[in-house]
């Protein structure tokens, strides 16, 4: 089989100032046709910047310093400018991540696909338009004729990746260089992409370089796999072989974070409730004013569920499932529209403001973005100890306990004089988790506490999740779109769907023998995971 | 931060610039110590012609030179004061309005409005003009037509960061909302606050030398505006006399633009740079 | 919504506005220093004793504050903004005569103002860090710190004064009598230096504001998203960054237009323009209090005007408005 592109020897620097001097390092690899090579790693490890070179698409001041990329036998890095633009879009095509920001907002959607026509000068109007019909219709978005005419606010994140890999696919172009193009979409949309681009590899013969953090991802779609970190190749090869006998540690330990068929054993779990939430509702209008009629979203519609004294739940779902909202509301930063949130014998629910910031301590929350739940002027000690003295501590117990904390949560005491900025996104969510102790609290919800953190970082403090559960017996109710995630913490999985609690059992329960049609779905979806799989070993 | 502020040379440029108007301003009792008033020679002296005038003699025999280092007094008076007043008035109705939201969102910011949708420049003209012309009166009329940009601004800025999560940690913490508002919220929306205070003690010098212009500045102060508009009727013979004043007063309003523009892309090193990995 | 819908609910927004600015200029008149009637009658001993007794009465003086106001504003909505003593017409009808003069001045420095700062603001962006850029990007600063005023007398110096090129005085040439083109060419060049002069300001701001919104955009996704598809550099920047960028720009300039509508009394008043402007500048010498009060009336509708017109305009461009419901 002839290669579509080779890569010999790449090597891209940095500007002066960066963290190291060259963004990627003698990088050489193939792409045959009609294969699909995966591109591994984390974020940093230059798995972008080797795209966006081929795509002539590097940052200012980041510049290819030596080797070549040979397509069709010419050197594409090289290539004078007017050259690399008629290849852009024609021969070599790429789609982004970032489905609701990679569209013009002001331009409709035919008219964004027929753009790739006109920049290559082919076709009358009228012949670009049926073709992007044709475009439309093949990457399997409703109501082709609808759809050209929409502006992209109007379609979904969904739709909006297949109306980029339309402008993609518009020329039929030899590569196609996708850049994480699913990260941004929830996993059921996740399973739909990754199988439309499966297909049309299928169908066109085209190669496709496709970048990733996901190992799962790899399982489903790839033909060849390398692994990149720090801007270095560390492993490749066919993706079987990757996959199932990684010879590089760090491989390995990507691979660890994903637990496919390691389900943990079940505990025994205390009678005792640590939160009781019963006949809980909350919802949201939006418009109302003059002109405008009345939306209403039941984010939260009659859910009960409880958490056990020392027990992890985990809350999954798809985004717009009322996840969130279910326990921002079980925090009373949300106020319910009806029901009850019990917890050590009292309603949050009912309190009023002034009794309830007496009695906030109660449950405490863990979040989702380590660059926003740091104040960034105040440091970490009072980050940690303002919670505990409001509640009356006194100053010295609380900064007393609050090094103690740091200690705990794997950062030693010194971070306590520190700023937030001057932490790594990992350190800041274990101070996330340090502060919420610091209240000593019944209960910890952890909002997608591990969604923003590189894999191998995510695992690290999952570690640390899991040891604070035996050793303080914490409760948590850990809410989180990866069911991989919350596969390998929760002890019982409870998933909603558009506001409503759809199932909820042990997590050996809900992965090998799921009861509702929905969960099966979303089980489905998850990529590189077959869970009964290894499981119903034949007998 | 400091240190990509000191290797902006347009900042440095206007800093030189604005200390050079600060220091004049404050030595002009030194250096004139008859005053900005006293008729020192004969009128309409060009600039040059008699030893110790550089800058000539306006229509009544005055020394243009101290009227201008007089004026410097003025402007920058009446630029720092009324940009205080602005922010005092801006500041908490802008936070109060972000942070809270619903209806006093709602009421301040139809209060705001209407402020912005008034030409600012006719109102300043119409408050002095009812309430006499005095430093006190021009300071806060222009305080009055400067504040609605500032009450924006927070309001904007307090609601980003009403939305970050630390503010949610914050009201975990059980800490009230006036300490949430002032102790978490407030101190994060500080370097845009200074940015634009920079470029309205900038705005507030034109207006005060716009009214000034038009007759409608303090009889008891020397000020740039005032020099001008004494000197229209001659400019065909006197040129210099309209001259030097108005570059007095580009110098200085460059001086803070500049120094406003340092400080923004200080504060915002992402914007000015790009291109990093 | 729709665009009648729109345009129903700013009209709306624009009467209570208005009304609330009588109401602010009734209780102007009683903070002022000094008897109300007197203040009405304006000072300089342009009224007698008689004159001052028949304002009493025709404004409850007399009465309850409410009453008053209520009489104001009445007087307000049926567009009788008092009378001018000085003038010895109503202010009404001063206003009337002089707004054509100052609508055909601040609309043209605004279209001017705004074409030439996109301009200007698109091709620095396009040349960022060039030293062409470096070139625009100084003027505008300089001219951005520049009194209007004093450069409108500058102007008046060099092209009226020493070369003789334009007229810097009054509206037309007086005493000619032109009429048809002749005369729409004679307003035009007397046009030429207020118009420039009110609108150079503004160009510097729009053209900073022009070239700050291009650099962003051209920083977003789908501007990558676009060169990915192959097209050129100057097709992204025209179709793609362009709009994209002018939007914000043209939201701030009907935002700008009270400064620009402000700005013009200062340029009337250099220029002897026939304007609303002159005649605030007029009315202050004279302490012509109802006169300058209405004309802050008729300024403020002005602007709105200008907000209104710009809000259409960005409904009309931006598809994301009105679609959204």
């Amino acid at each position: 089989m002839s290669a579509t592109l080779t890569i010999e020897r790449l090597t891209i620097g940095l500007p002066e100032g960066a963290d190291r001097p060259f963004a990627v390092e003698n990088v050489s690899f193939d792409i045959d046709k009609g294969q699909i090579l995966c591109v591994v790693g984390e974020s940093g490890s230059g798995k972008s910047m080797t795209a966006n070179a081929l795509m002539g698409l590097l940052p200012q001041g980041v510049e290819v310093k030596s080797g070549r990329a040979m397509f069709e036998a010419r050197d594409v890095l090289r290539l004078p400018e007017v050259e690399k633009q008629a290849l852009r879009g024609a021969q070599i095509a790429m789609i982004f991540q970032e489905p609701m920001t990679a569209l013009n907002p002001l331009m409709r959607i035919g008219d964004q696909i027929s753009e790739v026509f006109a920049a290559h000068g082919l076709y009358t109007q009228s012949e670009r338009r049926k073709r992007a019909l044709d475009l439309v219709r093949e990457v399997g978005l409703p109501d082709p004729e609808k759809i050209i005419r929409a502006y992209p606010f109007q379609l979904s994140g969904g739709q909006r990746q297949r109306a980029m890999i339309a402008m993609a696919l518009a020329l039929e172009p030899k590569l196609l260089i996708a850049d994480e193009p699913t990260t941004a979409l929830d996993v059921t949309t996740q399973a739909q992409i990754l199988k439309l681009i499966l297909d049309l590899r299928k169908k066109r013969g085209m190669a496709v370089m496709f970048i990733t953090h996901d190992f799962g991802v790899v399982a489903e779609i790839a033909d060849q796999v390398i692994v990149m970190r720090e801007g270095k190749v560390v492993e490749r090869g066919d993706a079987a072989s990757v996959l199932d006998n990684p010879q590089h540690d760090y491989t390995k330990r990507l691979l660890d974070a994903i637990p496919t068929g390691k389900l943990p054993e079940a505990r025994e779990l205390s009678d005792t409730p640590a939160l009781e939430i019963k006949n809980l509702r909350k919802t949201f209008r939006t418009g109302g004013g003059l002109f405008k009629p009345v939306r209403e979203v039941h984010a939260v519609d009659d859910v009960s569920l409880t958490v056990s004294r020392g027990e992890v739940l985990g809350l999954v779902g798809e985004s717009g499932s009322g996840k969130s909202t279910l326990g921002r509301t079980a925090v009373r930063l949300v106020t319910p529209d009806g029901g009850h949130v019990m917890v050590g014998g009292v309603d949050l629910a009912a309190l009023t403001e002034e009794e309830l910031r007496r009695q906030r301590n109660k449950v405490q929350m863990v979040f989702q973005d380590p660059y926003a739940s740091l104040n960034p002027r105040q440091r970490i000690m009072s980050a940690l100890t303002d919670g505990p003295i409001n509640r009356g501590v006194p100053k010295e117990k609380a900064q007393a306990k609050a090094k103690e904390l740091l200690e705990i949560v794997g950062l030693g005491p010194d971070a306590a004089m520190r700023y937030p900025h001057e932490f790594s996104g990992g350190q800041r969510q274990r101070i996330g988790i340090a502060r919420a102790l610091a209240m000593e609290p019944e209960l910890i919800i952890a909002d997608e506490a591990v969604s923003a953190l590189d894999v191998s970082i995510q695992a690290q403090v999952l570690d640390l999740l899991r040891d604070l559960r035996e050793r303080l017996s914490l409760s948590i109710l850990f809410i989180t779109h990866d069911l991989r995630v919350a596969a390998q913490l929760c002890d019982r999985i409870a998933v909603m769907q558009k506001g409503k609690l759809v199932e909820i059992g042990r997590v050996d329960e809900i992965f090998l023998s799921p009861k509702q049609e929905y969960t099966r779905q979303l089980l489905a979806a998850v990529p590189g995971a077959d869970w009964a799989q290894t499981e119903e070993v034949p007998a | 931060m400091w240190k990509r502020f000191r290797s902006n040379m347009g900042a440095m440029i206007g800093v030189v610039l604005l200390l050079s108007v600060i220091v004049i301003a404050m030595i002009a009792p030194l250096i004139f110590s008859d005053g900005p008033w006293q008729m020192v020679q004969r009128p309409f002296l060009a600039p040059f012609a008699v030893d110790g005038l550089p800058l000539g003699t306006d229509t009544l025999g005055r020394n243009v030179a101290a009227q201008l280092a007089y004026g410097a007094r003025v402007s920058l008076l009446v630029g720092l004061v009324s940009t205080v007043v602005a922010l005092l008035i801006g500041v908490p109705l802008g936070a109060l309005a972000g942070f809270y939201g619903g209806y006093v969102d709602e009421g301040a910011m139809r209060f705001t409005e209407f402020f912005q949708t008034i030409p600012n420049f006719a109102l300043a003209i119409v408050l002095v003009a009812i309430f006499e012309p005095t430093l006190t009166s021009i300071t806060i009329a222009i305080a009055i037509v400067s504040w609605p940009p500032v009450a924006r601004l927070v309001r904007a800025e307090v609601m980003s960061v009403r939305t970050r999560e630390f503010v949610d940690a914050a009201r975990l913490a059980g800490l009230s909302k006036p300490r949430i508002l002032i102790q978490q919220v407030l101190p994060n929306t500080v370097s845009p606050i200074i940015v634009m205070a920079s470029l309205m003690v900038a705005t507030a010098i034109l207006l005060e030398s716009s009214l000034s212009f038009l007759g409608l500045g303090d009889p008891n102060s020397m000020s740039w505006g005032y020099m001008i508009g004494a000197a229209r009727t001659v400019i065909r013979t006197s040129w210099w006399l309209s001259f030097f004043p108005g570059i007095a007063i580009v110098i200085t309003v460059l001086a803070l633009n500049l120094i406003g523009e340092g400080l923004n892309d200080a504060f915002n090193p992402h914007l000015s740079r790009k291109g990093k990995a | 919504m729709t665009i009648f819908a729109v345009v129903v609910s700013r009209l709306s927004k624009a009467i209570l506005t208005l009304l609330a600015i009588a109401i602010l200029n009734f209780f102007l008149i009683h903070a002022a220093p000094g008897d109300p009637a007197v203040v009405l009658a304006g000072e300089a001993g342009a009224a007698d004793e008689q004159m001052i007794e028949q304002l009493r009465e025709r404004f409850g003086l007399d009465q309850p504050l409410y009453v008053q106001l209520g009489k104001y504003v009445a007087g307000i909505v049926q567009l009788d903004l008092g009378y001018s003593f000085r003038q010895g017409a109503p202010v009404a009808e001063l206003i009337a005569d002089r707004l054509p003069a100052t609508l055909l001045l601040t609309l043209t420095a605004f279209v001017v103002s705004l074409v030439l700062g996109i301009a200007f603001g698109v091709a620095a962006a396009a040349r960022v860090g060039k030293p062409s850029d470096t070139v625009l990007t100084t003027m505008a600063l300089l001219f951005y710190a520049t009194p209007l005023y004093w450069l409108a007398l500058m102007a008046v110096l060099v092209f009226s004064v020493w070369f003789g090129w334009l007229p810097g005085f009054g509206y037309e040439t007086v005493g000619a009598n032109y009429t048809g083109l002749e005369r729409v060419l004679d307003i035009g060049s007397h046009l030429i230096l207020p118009a420039l002069t009110l609108g150079l300001f503004f160009t510097a701001v729009y053209m900073r504001m022009a070239r700050a919104s291009m650099l962003e955009v051209s920083q977003l996704d789908f501007v990558k998203t676009a060169k990915a598809k192959g097209l050129s550099d100057a097709v992204i920047r025209r179709r793609h960054i362009l709009r994209n960028a002018i939007l914000p720009v043209v939201t701030l300039a009907g935002l700008q237009a009270g400064q620009l509508v402000g700005g013009a009394v200062l340029t009337e008043t250099v220029f002897a323009w026939p304007g609303i402007g002159r005649l605030m500048f007029e009315s202050l010498a004279a302490r012509d209090y109802n006169t300058i009060l209405g004309v802050f009336l008729v300024s403020a509708a002005m602007v709105i005007l200008f907000n209104i017109v710009t809000d259409i305009v960005y409904r009309i461009v931006d598809p994301r408005i009105g679609a959204r419901s």
